[in-house]
């Protein structure tokens, strides 16, 4: 294969991965500058590990995350399911539930405050969990009608000819069936979630700060080498994550 | 036992409802009930602590000044920054997902997802690291005064390139994965048959490739473009003010002038260049998939 083809390629990786090395060497500094090297040092870390408000920001993230994971989950299998087996002729309605995925997150971030604001909602972490279950229940069932397509309805049939009832049907038969889908649209949405900041910023008011909002803040009102930290610390996360999900995905198609 | 669900006739009602109540009803409150309130909004008075004055009466104002050459500058800034950040993209994102493409087998998926990693991290993070290294004090300023290119810093960051140099870095995976697959999928007997019929590969590569992936370009372009004019971080962490982009127009009528009725009519002008394109990419995938 020759040079020339390839080049590009390294360009794009220079491209993406200077901004990520220059992150984590910085957040090694001694001095209080982001920028001017001064030293090896490990004490933002210790810094950052005595920051309560990015503990709270982490832990309200947490909590919006799973909460609106959750709820996305279970509205959007039944949506899913709904969609494939009663309303496979609509086409109106499968558009309407991809519509939060698409819509520029601006939009429905205004669009929800209004809403709030018409009925007069405190905002809180409460409201960032009902917004965020918006787009999380358009992933989750766009991805598990992406496997529903591949799922043979006979099983369902079989099920109910055997005597199973409707409820019996669903719990044994259409949802291990659809388990992966399931699994892989609430993970899609958790990681969504966690690091979402458009929508959270409008809706979350001002006691609560998800950790997005606190970065937010620290980045515009006072860069500390600490911010490097937490930027080495959440990078090493997802990259653990990444490598870990692709390991399973190698060794669940190996089996 | 319950009533059996009858293998030709509809199925019962009670069903449907469970299955399909809940998600339409959160849909119907949280999703359509919102964008009409955007809707309703536009043509209504500000009030004078933020809000809705209802009692002022409608009023065409809105939409008027929208002509007003600050914020139609704005408009036209956004879309030509979006459109700059979508080619650069296409420009960089095409030739690396060829590359991809021609690697040997194993080395394609590990390749890909180095392109997509940097993307699992926090955006504004991924944004800031750009402030480290454009700013007067930074790390690019300081290695060329370092080595001696330049004597004093330059104006790098706070610069309507930086705000188009950090959209490319948010989204550039956005454009290699579509593209990547487009490529993929071209069978390699035409790249074959058009070698054996003498073509040279840059004719192979202009008759057969490029064609044939066009609605990969496509499909990668929107999924630039479309994130690219509605942000308001970026143009605002790297354009520190000088830039100013729809999103922050958006951003500021809702939370610090209070003209919720400007900001809806600003919002639902970003919509319509969205349909517009989607509608325009559909009919260009039409005349695409038709030949």
């Amino acid at each position: 294969m020759r040079r020339a083809t390839l080049l590009p390629l390294w360009l794009t990786y220079a491209f993406l991965y200077t901004p990520v090395v220059v992150l984590v060497v910085m957040s090694f500094n001694r001095s209080a500058s982001p920028y001017e090297w001064s030293g090896f040092s490990t004490a933002w870390y210790g810094t950052l590990a005595g920051d309560d408000e990015i503990l709270r920001g982490l832990a309200n993230t947490l909590i919006v995350a799973a909460g609106a994971t959750a709820l996305s989950t279970v509205l959007g299998t039944l949506l899913a399911v709904g969609l494939a087996r009663h309303a496979s002729g609509s086409r109106l309605l499968p558009a309407l539930s991809v519509l939060p995925a698409v819509l520029p997150d601006i939009v429905l971030a205004i669009g929800l405050l209004a809403f709030y604001s018409l009925v007069s909602a405190t905002l809180g972490l409460h409201s960032v969990l009902l917004a965020h279950t918006v787009f999380g229940l358009a992933f989750v069932t766009a991805v598990v009608r992406t496997r529903i397509a591949h799922v043979d309805p006979s099983l369902e049939e079989a099920s109910r000819d055997l005597g199973a009832n409707e409820v019996t049907t669903f719990l044994r038969i259409t949802l291990p069936t659809l388990a992966p889908g399931i699994v892989a649209g609430a993970l899609l949405t958790f990681t969504l979630s966690l690091d979402e900041f458009v929508i959270a910023f409008f809706t979350a008011g001002p006691k609560d700060p998800t950790l997005p909002i606190v970065i937010y803040s620290m980045i515009r009102f006072g860069v500390t080498p600490e911010i490097n930290a937490l930027a080495t610390l959440l990078l090493a996360v997802s990259f653990t994550v990444v490598i870990a999900a692709q390991r399973v995905s190698r060794l669940t198609e190996a089996l | 036992m319950a009533r059996r669900g009858k293998a030709a006739g509809g199925p019962p009602l009670r069903a449907r409802l469970v299955l399909l109540g809940p998600g339409l009803s959160y849909l119907a409150v949280l999703l359509l009930l919102p964008l009409a309130l955007l809707i309703g909004y536009t043509v209504f008075r500000r009030g004078r602590f933020g809000g809705i004055a209802y009692e002022d009466g409608s009023t065409g104002e809105n939409f008027a000044r929208i002509t007003d050459p600050l914020y139609a500058g704005v408009l036209t800034d956004s879309l030509r920054i979006a459109a700059v950040t979508t080619l650069l993209a296409l420009l960089l994102g095409y030739p690396t997902a060829y590359a991809i493409s021609r690697l040997p087998g194993r080395w394609r998926t590990v390749a890909l997802v180095l392109v997509v990693l940097p993307f699992w991290t926090n955006f504004l993070i991924r944004t800031y690291a750009w402030i480290v290294l454009l700013s007067s004090r930074g790390v690019v300023n300081s290695a060329l005064t370092g080595i001696g290119v330049i004597d004093r810093p330059l104006k790098l960051l706070y610069t309507e390139p930086a705000v188009v140099l950090g959209l490319l870095y948010a989204y550039l995976p956005l454009m290699v994965l579509p593209l990547y697959s487009a490529i993929e999928r071209v069978d390699p007997r035409l790249l074959e048959a058009s070698a054996d019929l003498g073509a040279r590969p840059a004719r192979t590569y202009l008759s057969v490739t490029l064609p044939h992936t066009l609605p990969g370009v496509l499909t990668g372009c929107v999924f630039v473009f479309v994130p690219s004019l509605g942000n308001f971080v970026v143009p605002e962490l790297l354009g520190g003010g000088h830039t100013v982009m729809v999103g922050n127009l958006i951003r500021d009528q809702f939370l610090n002038a209070r003209d919720w009725p400007f900001g809806s009519v600003l919002a639902l002008a970003l919509m319509a260049f969205l349909v517009l394109l989607l509608m325009a990419q559909a009919w260009a995938g039409r005349r695409l998939g038709g030949r």
